[in-house]
């Protein structure tokens, strides 16, 4: 009888070690897929209202060189909505958002076949310029329908943001559903934003 | 990959700032009001730079940092109390801005967690410290006999 309740407490450190490696390995799976980031930062507007802000300029021809033309935003634009919006904080001068581009613009159109749910990606340019900003979408993909200079970074201090890029997932009548704080991904749009488009369409 | 870069890029820059002691890097980022400065500073010191991760927005040179202190000062100017700027912070970075955070219900576990760690361990521990002693059993009275007779015989 002891000698069994020994076995099974020489076992404990055995059970422990294996279930910690397995929990190890699931987070090293997730850094490559982009599910899990440890330096990911819990956006406490997620389930809330969108904050208040101050309407933000787009790109005009007159602003830029090359004479993109992007429509700002403001709160209530962004509110009264009629289908979801991806709002993604990105800026020029960051490289992560650079090398997003070209998925979300991907996404982007994936989202006008018929069959697919509704979904219009909206930008807001941090801490940057129209002139720098248009350059980077001429170059590398230009998924947004709406896009707004947040010149200083207020309005991204509004929103809590921590460091770009950040993505927010908007519903109509403007609920925050779904945040994340890195880079999205492949992974990470089909196994989170994808389910939460179905149910909501 | 970009989360190497994210990496990399507040490695460096927690590197940089590590070199200074106080990051309120121009004279023009502090108070002319030395009082509201130093209640400034003892805010900034209390609270997380979200890029660094580790040290305080009064420590730390990253423009969110800056930002940030900004904001504190401004407030401060404004008459706002230490504790509804740190407020308003917890409204827009949540309860991770505060380096020491709260003891509230979302926080419970993380100021429990070395109590119960103990407590289990304690548990877990108390049947190694509480066994007896192993005691010998009586000699039965055959073996009394076979020890008797042992004796005898030398």
């Amino acid at each position: 009888m002891t000698l069994n309740r020994r076995h099974l407490l020489t076992l404990l450190p055995l059970i422990g070690a294996t279930g910690l490696g397995l929990g190890f390995a699931r987070m090293l799976q997730g850094l490559t897929t982009g599910r899990f980031d440890p330096h990911a930062i819990n956006n406490p507007l997620t389930h809330y209202a969108v904050p208040h802000f101050a309407p933000l300029s787009g790109l005009t021809s007159s602003s830029t060189p090359q004479d993109l033309s992007i429509p700002g935003f403001s709160y209530e634009e962004l509110t009264t909505a009629n289908q979801p919006i991806l709002l993604n904080i990105w800026a020029s001068w960051c490289l992560p958002c650079v090398e997003e581009l070209p998925f979300l613009t991907n996404l982007a159109h994936r989202h006008t076949l018929p069959g697919a749910p509704p979904l219009t990606l909206w930008g807001m340019a941090y801490k940057d310029t129209p002139a720098n900003a248009e350059r980077i979408l001429q170059r590398y993909g230009q998924p947004f329908q709406r896009l707004g200079i947040d010149d200083d970074g207020t309005t991204a201090i509004e929103w809590g943001v921590t460091g770009v890029p950040e993505s927010f997932l908007i519903l109509p009548g403007g609920r925050i559903v779904w945040h994340t704080s890195s880079s999205l991904t492949e992974d990470l749009y089909q196994t989170e934003l994808l389910p939460l488009l179905h149910s909501a369409s | 990959m970009t989360h190497s870069f994210r990496l990399i890029a507040s490695f460096t820059l927690c590197l940089i700032c590590a070199s200074t002691s106080y990051a309120v890097e121009t004279p023009d980022e502090m108070l002319p009001n030395p009082i509201l400065e130093a209640k400034a500073q003892s805010l900034g010191q209390q609270l997380r730079c979200l890029v660094c991760q580790n040290e305080t927005i009064e420590d730390s040179s990253a423009p969110l940092a800056r930002d940030l202190r900004h904001i504190v000062r401004q407030q401060l100017q404004q008459g706002h109390s230490p504790a509804e700027i740190k407020r308003w912070m917890t409204q827009h970075y949540g309860e991770f801005i505060h380096l020491k955070p709260s003891f509230s219900g979302v926080t419970i576990f993380l100021w429990l967690t070395p109590l119960l760690s103990l407590t289990l361990a304690y548990l877990l521990a108390r049947p190694l410290w509480r066994r007896p002693a192993h005691i010998a059993e009586p000699l039965s009275e055959k073996e009394k006999l076979r020890l008797h007779n042992l004796i005898k015989k030398n």
